[in-house]
């Protein structure tokens, strides 16, 4: 048994481990030795837990039972899952960490004086209060993630579901959370607490059905936020500075891909998360135009001799990449290419994919080295002096609407200049625009040439066809 | 007058959000996906609030519905704990500087 202000000096030491994890990231070589923290912050959180305890009774072996159990079903799934379902793993991931907060609430609730909090029906006001939002968070974050778990996996549509009144039901039962609590706060009322946890639930749901399948990355950051929130709020009801420190940075963590993935699309956080967005609602004219326009389409043999005659090639990879499972045919695409001497480089767009630098674990799985892969700001200027923009499963992120018509719902959206390089090569299964809804006007370009296929059909067949 | 020890935890929570915000400004875009996995992992000390409760069963009573709580909680926890700095590790780990292989 270790004095409580031992203890307490070990989990200021695990956070300051988990900081340090974060803090590798900066650079893909720091990042093995950063995690390698991490784990060694949560061991020493862990261990301490046991030694502050002090009890080492039967409890003790069903809870190394239990950590076991829960541990190898971790590694069975952190091992077999492909890297093309990381977003669903994510937003799974977050369920869990979501309703580990809403048990741990319900256990602190339930048995006040194993964690110092007070009686039952008198405990302490601060913690009652600390641990209902703590619940109420984790509830929220819980069936967020997994509406969005469902939606990702495409056993539910990824299409927004709205209905009227939804924002102001969304408000009042939010109202209702926070007034409840107060109740609660007078009366300790067991029942109170529940239909807390149950309206968070709910609330959870209606707050991400609305939110259509383009704007994932946005939602998977945001309910890493709220599950670093809700850690937090658990923190202050153990007094566990470790727990503390854990969810600010998570919390912020989450907060700022958020930022940076509503930025990448030029939507206000508030406009994503009232959702609706993507809705099939494209009209008449738009519709007219694409009958009208012209289009040059191609096969494997024009891309193929397209791309031995130029000097550089720039591939911009999206999502359609990812569900075809290119990302290894193009890499032998690229291997041909660079023994021509043609220098290539990709591009990628920070909402390419559904969450945040999925695209680059993709092409890193692919083994592409990461010093060729660039991100928007830092590549955008390279188009104009380029041959070929070859862009595989992308659509909205390469728009030129977004730059020329401000009556566009993505105007104002960062885009890949790829209509600048001398020729595009555009893979696509058909003229269908992408999630935006918008027709993408680089589909008529002169300078473009379709490739109407299956984005690893025709990488397969460009590869064939380059000897 | 005593400061109520709340108060530095609060500092503290205020603190590691500006810490975080820092750190995380500093990721480089192409580990945004480890830095979620990782992030999911790390949160996952929740686990040390799941024991406490877990162990607080009296020896003849083990399973009380507080202790169940915190026993599913752990299981929760582990999964993720596990789960995600292994997949986090499974990532890095090709992001590795590969020489060419000719």
């Amino acid at each position: 048994m270790i004095s409580a202000n031992l203890s307490a000096v070990f989990y200021l030491i695990s956070g300051i481990l988990f900081i340090l994890a974060l803090r590798g990231l900066s650079s893909p070589d720091t990042s093995r030795q950063g995690n390698y923290f991490g784990i060694a912050g949560m061991t020493i959180a862990i261990l301490v837990t046991f030694l502050s305890i002090g009890n080492f009774s039967t409890s003790l072996v069903y809870v190394i039972i239990f950590l076991v159990v829960g541990g190898a079903l971790g590694a069975f799934i952190a091992f077999r899952i492909p890297m093309t379902a990381m977003p669903e793993l994510v937003a799974g991931f977050h369920s869990l960490v979501g309703l580990a907060a809403v048990f741990v609430a319900i256990a602190a609730f339930l048995n006040p004086e194993a964690f110092n909090l007070g009686i039952i029906g008198n405990i302490k006001l601060a913690s009652l209060i600390e641990m209902s939002i703590g619940a109420a968070v984790g509830a929220i974050t819980f069936s967020g993630s997994i509406i969005a778990f469902l939606k990702l996996r495409g056993i539910m549509s990824g299409s927004p579901i709205v209905f009227s009144g939804q924002h102001l039901l969304n408000l009042i039962l939010g109202i209702a959370i926070f007034v409840l609590i107060f109740y609660l706060c007078k009366t300790q009322s067991e029942n109170i607490f529940w239909t807390v946890i149950t309206i968070s639930f709910l609330v959870g749901v209606l707050l991400i059905i609305p939110i259509g399948g383009a704007d994932m990355p946005v939602v998977i950051s945001m309910l890493n936020s709220y599950s670093g929130w809700a850690a937090a709020g658990i923190g202050f009801t153990l007094e566990n500075t470790a727990l503390i420190i854990t969810g600010a940075l998570v919390g912020s963590s989450g907060a700022i891909l958020s930022y940076i993935m509503c930025k990448a699309m030029n939507r206000s956080f508030i406009s994503v998360i009232l959702g609706g967005f993507g809705a099939d609602d494209s009209s008449d004219n738009k519709k007219e135009k694409k009958d009208q326009k012209p289009v040059k389409s191609g096969n494997a043999e024009d891309a193929a001799f397209l791309m031995k005659n130029a000097s550089s090639v720039i591939i911009v990879p999206g999502y359609g990449m990812a569900v075809a499972q290119a990302q290894h045919a193009l890499r032998e695409m690229v291997d041909k290419l660079k023994k021509n001497d043609i220098k290539v480089t990709y591009a990628i767009h920070p909402v390419a994919g559904r969450m945040p630098g999925h695209m680059n674990v993709l092409l890193a799985e692919a083994n592409v080295p990461y010093d060729e892969v660039f991100e928007l700001e830092d590549i955008n200027n390279d188009f104009a002096n380029s041959d070929v923009a070859f862009v595989i499963g992308a659509n909205d992120v390469t728009n030129p609407v977004a730059k020329t018509d401000p009556k566009s719902p993505i105007f104002g959206m960062p885009v890949l200049d790829v209509e600048k390089c001398k020729s595009v090569l555009f893979v696509k299964r058909s003229l269908s625009p992408g999630y935006a809804g918008i027709d993408n006007e680089l589909f008529y370009k002169d300078n473009t040439l379709m490739l109407f296929s299956d984005a690893k059909k025709m990488t397969e067949d460009i590869v064939k066809n380059l000897d | 007058m005593e400061i109520d020890p709340f108060i530095f935890r609060i500092s503290i929570f205020i603190l590691s959000i500006f810490i975080g915000y820092y750190v995380v400004w500093s990721v480089t875009p192409s580990l945004h996906t480890p830095l979620m996995s990782v992030t999911n992992a790390i949160s996952s000390v929740i686990i040390v609030g799941a024991i406490i409760a877990a162990l607080a069963g009296s020896t003849e009573n083990i399973f009380n519905t507080s202790s169940i709580f915190g026993f599913m909680a752990i299981i929760l926890a582990a999964i993720n704990i596990f789960g995600g700095f292994l997949v986090t590790q499974r990532m890095l780990q090709m992001y590795k500087k590969k020489k060419d292989k000719k």
